[in-house]
């Protein structure tokens, strides 16, 4: 149908942009987890296990990397806690201010991320506006030293910045929830609460799971407010990964952590997406 | 699906069904009277509707009998949706009130209401499977699991689903899905059941089977059906009484036959079937309209009246005519052949045109005599725009 040049023409672009920025970087990516690096700091090109041997071997890296499951675990936990009911409102009871609401979800997205999180250090800080305020109304005397450079700094500024994917996804899903099926479960006598469990929620899985997946890789592989918030306690497995590439300057060993995340991440994604697919009937 | 037949022979099979569905013991719906003493099931009083600066439903009273199958006929944005809306409890009206037996039903949520609604898209729930959907309403009212099987598997039956119950309702047929819909409601044992537009997303012969079934399905349950339709042929076909809603007003309320032979509107008489408008005076008992003339029992002044098509008959010149018919001369404009009959476009010296239903003949051209009975000339009542 379309002419041979035709063809060559329009897949040669999205063709380079996927060798120049996915498959190179990740062949190289690959190469390096499998090389090595000498004493004297050069790259030893012959291939080896060591640096996957590494990884299981020392403990700091499994644990943090146990840790930032478990920070990114929380934040899923709290975007959905916080989005869901968000969301729920949008869709169901903001009416003629809906688009007011849903722009004000979309602007901290516009907002950079920097900027965001200094923020936080401002609140949380032992100089910081909350502990002030705290101490003012006297509800404690020295300022509360956990609230910064601590997981909890973390967990809390990434829900802050991750909330937004999170409710993005469960809005699109109610709304397209048709509202007679909620006329339907009115009419067979459910109560507005058992609507709610017997049919909006389930039908709104897939945004959920979408919304779940998006806060968890996004925080998962998050190192700016660990790096800002987080202090010793609150150190993420990409912190790490930062400073193999970097101050350490073992980049096959930061290349084998990325490789292992990467694969974390992917099947996760593949995960997710399967349950959306069966969960969805549409 | 079901035919006729099938259906004869689920009819005599079948009885347990009725009593486990907790139906009317009569088969024949009690329809009674409206100016009776009875109290009706739900009476619908003085109810107004505007959605912002536009009125929907102006000063509508109605009332419905125990099992009475009554159909709210109307164009659309007539307001025959929002008045079921008002009746199940999703939309609430402005003003006025509506009573099921004696009792206020206005002031209760849609969920606490003893009326179920077969919706014209079904929204039948996608997560759920045929029998989770049916079953809905009775896990919803806590019932003990044992009698919602019996009542779901009962309730599938009588719709000829039971195969189905174990599919999702995205994987089975429209008519299919009506079905489910159906059951899904009267499983419940609705004091009331609302139909919003359920056929018309059937094919022409699939509608028409349903609308034997359904109205022979009513009278088995017994059920008192609200049935809203834009469709006079089905409204006919399966109504007790017709509510014809015309602009949010109610333009005339009864039975189908009292309603094609006695319009009380010339929009009524034009929306139910096809009609002559006659319009001309009265005087001195004598109606005029153009050269034709008759005897009527009516007050002086100017008139309207409706004249069937099939009302006028075509006449052989040379017989003598019958004094009390009115006779008129007149040319084939036009013939259309509509199968067991025809209708024909003619039109008199005088400039009156008339449409005329005849049984089907050779093609016919030139000039007829034509005549009618007074009687068929029925007064109607002008209706008016409305803005």
């Amino acid at each position: 149908m379309f002419s041979r040049a035709y063809r060559t023409a329009i897949t040669l672009p999205p063709l380079i942009w996927v060798t120049v920025f996915l498959l190179v970087p990740y062949t190289l990516l690959l190469c390096y987890s499998f090389w090595s690096v000498s004493p004297s700091q050069t790259i030893i090109h012959s291939w080896t296990l060591d640096n996957y041997r590494e990884l299981l071997r020392v403990n700091v890296y499994l644990q943090t990397l146990f840790r930032s499951m478990w920070i990114a675990a929380r934040v899923t936990i709290f975007s959905l806690l916080l989005g869901y009911p968000l969301a729920y409102y949008l869709s169901f009871y903001a009416g003629a201010r809906k688009d007011l609401f849903y722009q004000l979800v979309i602007i901290p997205l516009w907002v950079s991320y920097l900027v965001r999180a200094y923020a936080w250090k401002t609140i949380l800080g032992s100089d910081g506006v909350l502990n002030t305020l705290l101490q003012y109304v006297h509800l404690t005397k020295h300022p509360l030293e956990f609230l910064l450079y601590s997981p909890f700094a973390v967990v809390l500024t990434l829900t802050h910045i991750y909330t937004p994917f999170a409710v993005l996804p469960i809005y699109a899903a109610l709304e397209h929830i048709p509202r007679n099926l909620v006329e339907a479960s009115h009419d067979l006598g459910a109560s507005p609460l058992q609507t709610f469990w017997r049919v909006i929620f389930p039908l709104s899985i897939p945004g959920v799971l979408a919304g779940a997946t998006f806060a968890f890789v996004l925080s998962l592989g998050d190192f700016l407010a660990p790096l800002l918030l987080g202090g010793p306690s609150g150190i993420m497995i990409s912190n790490i990964v930062v400073s193999l590439f970097g101050a350490a300057y073992n980049w096959p060993l930061g290349a084998a952590i990325s490789l292992c995340m990467l694969l974390l991440v992917v099947t996760l994604l593949f995960l997710s997406e399967k349950l959306e697919k069966k969960r969805s009937f549409r | 699906m079901c035919s006729p037949g099938l259906r004869r022979d689920w009819d005599e099979r079948s009885p347990p069904q009725l009593h486990l569905l907790n139906m009317a013991t009569t088969t024949e719906p009690v329809v009674r009277s409206e100016k009776s003493g009875l109290q009706p099931l739900l009476a619908i009083r003085n109810v107004a509707k505007s959605f912002g600066k536009n009125p929907v439903l102006r000063d509508i009273s109605l009332q419905i009998a125990e099992g009475e199958f009554l159909t709210i006929l109307g164009e659309s944005g007539s307001g025959k949706t929002t008045l079921l809306r008002i009746i199940a409890g999703f939309e609430s009206a402005d003003s006025g009130e509506m009573l099921m037996e004696g009792k206020r039903l206005d002031v209760l949520p849609p969920y606490r209401r003893p009326v179920n609604t077969v919706f014209q898209h079904y929204a039948l729930f996608p997560h759920l499977t045929v029998e989770e959907n049916v079953g809905y309403g009775l896990r919803v009212a806590r019932l003990p699991r044992n009698e919602i099987a019996a009542r779901v598997a009962e309730a599938l039956a009588m719709v000829k689903m039971t195969a189905f119950a174990r599919s999702k309702p995205g994987k089975i047929s429209g008519g299919q899905q009506q079905r489910i819909a159906l059951a899904r409601a009267l499983v419940n044992q609705p004091r009331l059941l609302l139909l919003d537009e359920p056929l018309s997303a059937l094919d022409a012969n699939l509608r028409r089977q349903m609308q034997v079934e359904l109205k022979s399905l009513q009278r088995e349950v017994g059920i008192s059906f609200v049935f809203v339709t834009h469709d006079q042929e089905e409204a006919m076909v399966m109504s007790d009484r017709i509510a014809l809603l015309r602009m949010g007003e109610l333009e005339q309320v009864a039975s189908p036959r009292e309603i094609y032979s006695h319009p009380a509107t010339a929009y009524t008489a034009q929306f139910i079937g096809h009609t002559n408008l006659l319009r001309g005076e009265i005087k001195s008992g004598v109606a005029r309209c153009k050269s034709l003339s008759w005897r009527v029992g009516l007050p002086e002044g100017p008139a309207l009246f409706s004249l069937r098509p099939e009302n006028i008959r075509i006449v052989n010149p040379a017989a003598d005519s019958d004094a009390n018919v009115v006779t008129l001369q007149a040319k084939i404009q036009h013939q259309a052949f509509h199968g067991a009959t025809e209708l024909l476009q003619v039109v008199c010296a005088d400039g009156l045109a008339l449409s005329v239903r005849t049984a089907t003949r050779e093609s016919r051209q030139g000039d007829v005599q034509l005549e009618f009975f007074p009687a068929d000339a029925v007064p109607v009542r002008e209706s008016p725009e409305k803005g």
